[in-house]
């Protein structure tokens, strides 16, 4: 009877082993971990097996050796004589290139064409609709040959040009060229004149924020920054006696054939496939921005903007105010997962050539065979870049979070 | 004489007037939306002039311009030093290898049946209306997969050859994309599915493999994981064992969509009411029949939309396959640009145009769709 009680008392209830959710759920979790243990000791085991059968030095000593091929477009200095590891880096800085120079292109256009799809103008809104529906329902690699192969081989032959904007920018199948700024002695000062600006600016802010919270006296913010952070420049560029000269690209028109056209290293020079490669994501992420800007502008509720017109808020303080943080908030989370997109996606670079981490690194894969440390590389750095934007977007949430009561 | 007052009392209404002309009709429209005010008016102006220098020159190359019939390139190059417009002969001449890729013509008819059973049992899936729903779910994802694998790949039983192996190296065109498509949804679903759950799951290892598998995949680009399944996956193996190159590609699209297609099954675990799975529990429901009658039903329905804008998605994405080497239908173009007897100076334009018309086809009607049942499904959640 005694033994009854108590094992009423201390365990109830307990009929069996099998029943029980935790012993289930310790089960199912060792079952997970021996399955994906003995997964991983098969397919290590295999990969060695085959890595020796190949010949191949499983390592990272490859990226001392001599990479022996050229990279047509290099932010940092790279000859043939460098090594893989210099090469993968001049990869990895192209696709920070195009991201960079893609998230404000598309930006840029996202967000005109999203406020164009709001607008009261039939024509402009349904201009904006063919621009979404047309470019999100096409691949981006098809729009990318679109613009490399269709396009850009359609322009003047490398011994002709097609010039516009009053002759300073020319167009061939090498590229777009245009003026070059050469920076001489003194110029310097432009540097640190612009950094004045933005730091004056910036305290300037600070004080005209505590002054308006104070009395509610406002202040020409805008037209303050804009004329400091580009008329100090322009006066310092004036005052030390223009130290900038434009370096125009060359055209020979004369002479042997063959040594027409544009003189090499002379001026500034886009490589096609970095403008094909560009525009064609740029317009492409832009027809998702603008979806993500229309929707966070819908998302503000009428009556917000009602409310701020009935204290006698103006239109043009209404929506930067009222309505553009409120919007803010929506936007920026599918904003920052398009920015993130945009950079995966340049790996499509791979299909035009144009030498990112991923063209690069396959150039290298190939020579070498070095695939398991290739690949590795190439998931590193997008899966680091992914890692960073997310906790960005962690951190802008919260802050941005409503404070409810 | 009384009767007859000196003043005149109207005993009736006065018609209503008419709104003025320049609030209704079409003029009133136009002054409304086009020309309200002198910014308006300059912004139509500019609009409608973007909109016919894009018009006109694309209805003049796809129409106008363009070459109906032929038989080789003579037919297509540009008379007398004008531009060329669209040369379709081409695409006329091309068009089964865009349709079949080189898959034997003998044996053809095999894609035809699998089109057209693919055809016969998607459309009373995707009418929320017909009948038998159930029945035909399983038809789609679970026999519809068996008998064409069959179909395309041939049938061999006991020596005895009932349909011919065709190599899968010898498919192409929209054969491959579909292929690809379909199958990475159709297999993903499942371990999106349980990746989902493995997500919201209690038991904290689960939980931690479903998290960095999900976030793994979803963090690298799709060309990357392309690469890693056709150079990687076969170190992984054992000496001897080799995959099809399309299996290889086909795990590697698979794995791939499901971390997509499990955020979007668990935003629709997210959106049940914990009503529901504490009514179930107090059935006495244990986690699957809770989860197999009660949830999920639930949930998929919700994140239909969201399955189909991933379909979308992974639609678009299969022509990343041309890089490691297989012809999908943006491939199988590109393929034959080479071709010397169709080689003229629109070629290029008219295969990219008939490509992005074949895509857009596809995933517009895919979106309109999907749009269609978000308003459909989301009226019994308005309270």
């Amino acid at each position: 009877m005694s033994v009854m009680e108590q094992d009423s008392a201390g365990a109830p209830a307990r009929a069996s082993l099998l029943n029980d959710p935790k012993a289930r759920g310790l089960f199912y979790q060792l079952v997970l971990i021996v399955a994906l243990v003995t997964l991983g000791y098969v397919i290590v085991t295999n990969t060695i097996a085959n890595l020796e059968r190949q010949n191949i030095a499983s390592g990272w000593g490859f990226l001392e050796n001599t990479a022996g091929f050229g990279i047509i477009q290099s932010l940092a200095p790279y000859s043939e004589t460098s090594s893989y590891g210099q090469a993968v880096f001049v990869g990895f800085l192209n696709t920070l290139l195009v991201a960079v120079v893609g998230i404000f292109l598309a930006t840029l256009i996202g967000f005109v064409v999203g406020i164009a799809r709001l607008s009261n103008n039939f024509v402009i809104s349904r201009l904006a609709y063919c621009y979404v529906e047309l470019i999100r329902n096409v691949p981006l690699l098809l729009q990318i040959f679109f613009w490399y192969f269709a396009v850009l081989r359609a322009v003047p032959g490398k011994r002709d040009k097609w010039s516009f904007l009053f002759d300073y920018f020319h167009l061939n199948i090498a590229g777009l060229r245009g003026p070059k700024p050469i920076w001489e002695p003194g110029a310097e000062f432009i540097g640190y004149a612009l950094i004045i600006a933005i730091v004056a600016t910036y305290l300037i802010a600070r004080w005209a924020r505590k002054r308006q919270d104070a009395t509610g006296q406002q202040f020409p913010m805008l037209w303050t920054g804009l004329g400091l952070i580009i008329g100090l420049p322009v006066i310092t560029y004036l005052v030390t006696g223009m130290p900038m000269t434009l370096e125009h690209p060359n055209f020979v028109e004369t002479g042997p054939m063959l040594r027409r056209g544009f003189e090499l290293n002379v001026g500034f020079n886009l490589i096609p496939e970095f403008l094909a490669l560009t525009l064609a994501l740029s317009i492409y992420t832009a027809s998702f921005i603008a979806e993500i800007v229309r929707a966070g502008i819908q998302a503000v509720s009428h009556g917000q903007t009602e409310a701020a017109h009935a204290l006698g808020i103006r239109h043009g303080p209404t929506l930067r105010l009222v309505i553009i943080p409120q919007a803010m908030r929506v936007i920026i989370p599918p904003l920052t997962s398009q920015y993130l997109n945009l950079t995966k996606n340049s790996s499509l670079a791979v299909a035009i050539a144009f030498p990112d981490l991923v063209s690069v690194g396959g150039t290298v894969l190939n020579q070498t065979g070095q695939a398991i440390e290739i690949i590795g590389i190439w998931m590193a750095v997008y899966l680091s870049l992914s890692l960073i934007t997310s906790a960005f977007m962690n951190w802008y949430n919260q802050r941005m979070a409503l404070v409810e009561r | 004489m009384s009767n007859q007052s000196m003043f005149h009392i109207r005993t009736e209404e006065a018609p209503l007037l008419p709104a003025p002309v320049s609030t209704t009709g079409v003029i009133g429209w136009m002054r409304q939306h086009l020309f309200s005010s002198i910014g308006n008016t300059a912004l139509t102006v500019v609009g409608i002039l973007i909109a016919y220098s894009i018009i006109a020159p694309f209805i003049q190359f796809a129409f106008i311009d363009a070459v109906w019939t032929g038989d080789n390139r003579e037919a297509c190059l540009p008379q007398d030093g004008g531009h060329s417009g669209a040369c379709w002969a081409y695409v006329e001449a091309y068009f089964p290898q865009f349709i079949y890729g080189r898959y034997p013509t003998d044996e053809v008819w095999r894609v035809n049946i699998v089109y057209a059973l693919f055809a016969l049992l998607l459309v009373p899936l995707a009418i929320p209306s017909a009948p038998y729903k159930r029945t035909n779910a399983i038809l789609f994802l679970v026999i519809f997969p068996i008998v064409a694998y069959f179909l395309l790949t041939g049938l061999v039983i006991g020596g005895t050859v009932i349909l011919p192996i065709v190599e899968t190296a010898v498919w192409g065109g929209l054969l491959v994309t579909l292929v690809i498509a379909v199958t990475g949804i159709v297999a993903s679903l499942p371990l999106g599915i349980a990746l989902a759950l493995g997500r919201r799951s209690k038991m904290p290892i689960i939980k931690l493999v479903s998290i960095i598998f999900i976030e793994f995949w979803r963090g690298v680009p799709l060309i990357t994981v392309l690469f890693m399944s056709s150079v990687m996956l076969p170190l992984f193996l054992p000496e001897g064992v080799t995959f099809d190159k399309l299996l290889r590609v086909l795990i590697g699209v698979t794995l791939f969509s499901a971390a997509y297609m499990a955020e979007v099954v668990r935003g629709g675990l997210q959106a049940i009411p914990k009503g529901q799975y504490e009514g179930a529990m107090a059935l006495g429901l244990r986690f699957w029949p809770m989860m197999y009658l009660i949830i999920l039903p639930q949930a998929l329905k919700l994140v239909i939309p969201g399955i189909v804008n991933t379909f979308i998605g992974l639609f678009k994405d299969t022509t990343l396959v041309l890089i490691v080497g297989m012809f999908d239908l943006l491939g199988q173009i590109q393929s034959s640009f080479t071709d010397p007897t169709w080689s003229t100076p629109s070629q290029g334009h008219t295969g990219y145009l008939f490509a992005a018309i074949v895509f857009f086809v596809f995933c517009f009607g895919m979106s309109r769709y999907s749009i269609f049942m978000e308003k459909k499904l989301h009226t019994g959640h308005k309270r």
